[in-house]
Order: C-alpha cells, then sequence, then structure tokens
C-alpha cells in the first residue's frame, strides 16, 4: 500500500478540523482538548493540540491521509514534524477574522521555509456574512498574484474539493514544469 | 539563594525589575542561543555591559559612533597597548579628540544596546553573581533601569510582531514585479538602502544582515518595511541546498508520480 500525505495548516479557528472532516472517509482523528485560555475560549471550546487526521483511499495502492495542524502557536513545534514528505499544503484563513491574517501569512512562510513543495491558499467562511472579500484579503495576506487564492467553506465538500484539487493541479504543474 | 534559572521561566523584563527593585549589585550573566552576555549593576542601576566575543573597548565603540576616524582608531590599538579605558578616556579628552560627554554618551548608549538585545532573548540560563563587578579597567556608567525595562517591553512586542512576519531569516528577498514599484520614488533611509543593494533570490536575509552589520530585530525591521511597501518578497534562496530529501512519492520514477497525481484528482473528483 502506498501513502502520501497533504497538510492543512492556518491560524486558530481557521476550519482545518471541519475541512478534513468534510472529505475523510474516516471519522477524522482529532486531538482536541478544551480549551483553557479564557480569550480563545470566546472562539470556541476545544481546539486541536497534536493534529488532526483524515483518510481518502484512492484505490486499493494507494491512500492519501491529511493532516490538520494545531492553530495554536504554542503547538508550532508539531508543525515542521507533519510537514515531513507532505506532496503540498493548504493554509486555511478565516474571512471574518481579519486580526488572524498576520498569523496566518506567518504560517504560510514558516511552511515555505520548510518544504518547497506547492500550496494554495484558501479564504474559509465564504458563506459568512461579514467574510471579506477575496481580492481585499489577498491585498491584507500580501499574496502575489500567482499565489492561488481560493474561496472555500469547510463544511462544504465540493468547496474542499475543489480546493484539494487546485492544490493537485499545482502539484502537476510543478512536476511537469520541472520536466522542461 | 541564588538567582538563577531559565529564561523561558522568568523573562529578561523580570530579571531586571527585580534588581532594579532590590538595587541589587553584581553581574547578570545570560547565556543565549549563540553567545553570553555579562551585565553588571550597582545599587541596582546598570553600570556596564558586554555581550559575545565583540569588542567591548573604548576605542571601539567611539570608533564605532564616528566619535574617532579610521586612522585615530588604528594608531589607537597599535600604539596605546595594555593602557586601561579609563586612561584612554583622559587622554583622549586631553587631546580634544572627544569630550567627556561624548565618552559618557556613547557608552550608555553601547550599553542599553545590549540590553535591548537580550530582550528578543526567550531561550537561555541565567544566573546573578553577586557582588561580582566588571573589570577594574573599564568605565561604568550609572543609567536607571526604569526606562530600559519599559522601552524593551515595547521592544519585545515589536520583536514578537516582526518574529510572525518574517519567521525566518534563511529565506531570501526579491523585487517584485509590480510595475508601479518604483524604489527611486521610495524615499529610503541610508540603512534601507544599504539593504536594498544586497536584495537578490542569491543572498539569505540573515547573509544581508551579516553583510550591513545589523542585528535580528533591526533587519526584520527594515525588511518589514519593504514588504509592507510592496517593493519586495520572500523567496527561497536560489542555489542553497536543497533541503533533506523527505520523501513526498512513494516512488522515484516521475512517470509513476504523475500518474499517482492523477489517480489523486480522479478519486478526489468521484468523492
Amino acid at each position: 500500500m502506498q501513502t502520501v500525505k497533504m497538510v492543512v495548516t492556518g491560524p486558530f479557528n481557521a476550519g482545518k478540523t471541519e475541512f478534513i472532516r468534510s472529505v475523510s472517509e474516516i471519522d477524522v482523528v482529532s486531538t482536541e482538548r478544551k480549551i483553557s485560555s479564557a480569550l480563545e475560549r470566546t472562539v470556541k471550546e476545544a481546539t486541536t493540540v497534536a493534529m488532526d487526521f483524515g483518510r481518502i483511499t484512492v484505490d486499493e495502492d494507494l491512500v492519501l491521509y491529511l493532516f490538520g495542524t494545531p492553530g495554536q502557536k504554542r503547538f508550532d513545534f508539531m508543525w515542521e514534524i507533519l510537514s515531513e514528505g507532505m506532496l503540498g499544503f493548504i493554509v486555511l484563513v478565516d474571512s471574518t477574522r481579519p486580526e488572524t491574517f498576520r498569523e496566518a501569512r506567518s504560517i504560510l512562510e514558516t511552511f515555505r521555509a520548510y518544504a518547497p513543495t506547492p500550496y494554495v491558499v484558501a479564504a474559509n467562511k465564504q458563506d459568512k456574512k461579514d467574510a471579506w472579500e477575496l481580492e481585499d484579503m489577498r491585498l491584507a495576506l500580501r499574496l502575489d498574484s500567482k499565489v492561488k487564492f481560493l474561496p472555500c467553506v469547510a463544511t462544504d465538500r465540493d468547496s474542499v474539493k475543489t480546493v484539494l484539487l487546485e492544490l493537485l493541479y499545482s502539484i502537476l504543474a510543478e512536476m511537469e514544469g520541472g520536466e522542461k | 539563594m541564588a538567582l538563577r534559572g531559565n529564561l523561558r521561566d522568568f523573562t529578561i523584563t523580570q530579571l531586571l525589575n527585580l534588581i532594579n527593585l532590590a538595587r541589587k549589585t553584581g553581574t547578570l550573566i545570560v547565556e543565549g542561543p549563540s553567545e553570553t552576555a555579562q551585565v553588571s549593576f550597582r545599587d541596582g542601576k546598570l553600570a556596564y555591559a558586554q555581550i559575545g566575543r565583540e569588542d567591548g573597548g573604548l576605542a571601539s565603540i567611539l570608533y564605532k559612533a564616528n566619535k574617532l576616524s579610521a586612522g585615530q582608531y588604528r594608531a589607537i590599538q597599535q600604539r596605546a597597548g595594555s593602557i586601561s579605558d579609563k586612561e584612554l578616556g583622559l587622554l583622549l579628552i586631553n587631546a580634544g579628540y572627544v569630550t567627556q560627554e561624548d565618552i559618557l554618551t556613547n557608552l550608555q548608549q553601547h550599553f542599553t544596546d545590549i540590553v535591548q538585545r537580550l530582550f528578543t532573548w526567550v531561550e537561555g540560563f541565567f544566573r546573578f553573581e553577586n557582588d561580582q563587578l566588571p573589570p577594574e579597567d573599564r568605565i561604568n556608567v550609572r543609567l536607571d533601569l526604569e526606562n530600559l525595562i519599559i522601552e524593551g517591553s515595547r521592544q519585545l512586542r515589536e520583536w514578537e510582531q516582526l518574529q510572525d512576519e518574517i519567521p525566518s531569516l534563511d529565506m531570501a528577498l526579491k523585487f517584485t514585479d509590480r510595475p508601479d514599484a518604483n524604489l527611486r520614488k521610495v524615499n529610503l533611509s541610508v540603512e534601507e538602502w544599504r539593504v536594498v543593494s544586497y536584495i537578490n533570490p542569491k543572498n539569505t536575509i540573515r547573509q544581508i544582515a551579516n553583510a550591513t552589520k545589523m542585528n535580528d530585530l533591526e533587519i526584520r525591521r527594515i525588511v518589514y518595511g519593504l514588504l509592507q511597501a510592496g517593493l519586495v518578497e520572500i523567496c527561497r534562496p536560489e542555489g542553497a541546498p536543497a533541503p533533506p530529501p523527505a520523501r513526498m512519492f512513494p516512488t522515484e520514477n516521475k512517470d509513476e508520480q504523475k500518474s499517482l497525481v492523477n489517480r489523486l484528482i480522479n478519486r478526489i473528483r468521484s468523492l
């Protein structure tokens, strides 16, 4: 059995666990714990402390694993371990919480430094009324026009599929580009 | 009980506060990630500071502050031999090269800079040696710690923000392709121009910092400004050795790798 992996990262409460849950064929193996910080508890009750783990069986020989990183900075020692050998990564950003954009940018730069693998950035919660527009977010996140920046609703399977597919297209394009 | 511990549990700000409130006399030795700093205090006031192997001698400090010319500095190094800083200071004042105020201001600035660098250290061990004073031949100052603590706390917040923006100094910089970005129209300081002159995907930010003799905080500050202005972007350094080849694919064969990605695409589409 061959296995490959992709990493889903992003700030605290960006929707990484939901994203993986939407496409994983198994119940996401989530290492969530009740949040101890009063400030963070106002956003959600539990958070991922080590990783989320989802699986998509491609065929009898191939399995894709999806790893979600913990979003809180104090668990960033896990990031490099999770990024090892990944095909590519997705940075999920909460479109309704501009206060997390700077952190999202930092996470993106950190992962770029780990490995020169393709990546896409997904603006989650685009279905929410107070979501920022994509072009404004692109500027705020200082994303180059060449970086794939996609709208996303992590609870919607089709939306998550689109993000995963765009990442796979980037991986394929880079492989083909590398052969020239 | 001896004052010793880990910076993770007890920060530089807390240490300085304690030294200030307890009016301590002695030397704080901090072993940071790559160098060791020694900071001395008298009655809770900063007296002297030395970091790593940096030349903390008076001649070097005055030369760096452009109070001595390169020729004067060279001459002092060659002729002054083992003369103490106190004697050298008197000689320079008597010769009319510098004033007493020049000496004190520049020493205070030098020691302050060292202490402020310590605020960015979050890893390391410290110990406070009671009654250990700086070498006899060095000139001491008397600086209140309150302002240093306040300024240091401000810098710490700035440092944390800059670290978020530029987490790794091992990345390189390149100019953006934006057609409206024109460096000539931007008012850059001398320091910023020095950094700009080294911007090239082959140079890491750390190499630029070394070439321009800037510390981590200074280089991050300038790079952050250039990033915010949209003039540069962060990229992986060209020609840098590739990171250890973690196996992304279960096969080395390029065609099999492509086939594998296509199988993944088909599977995701069918979900």
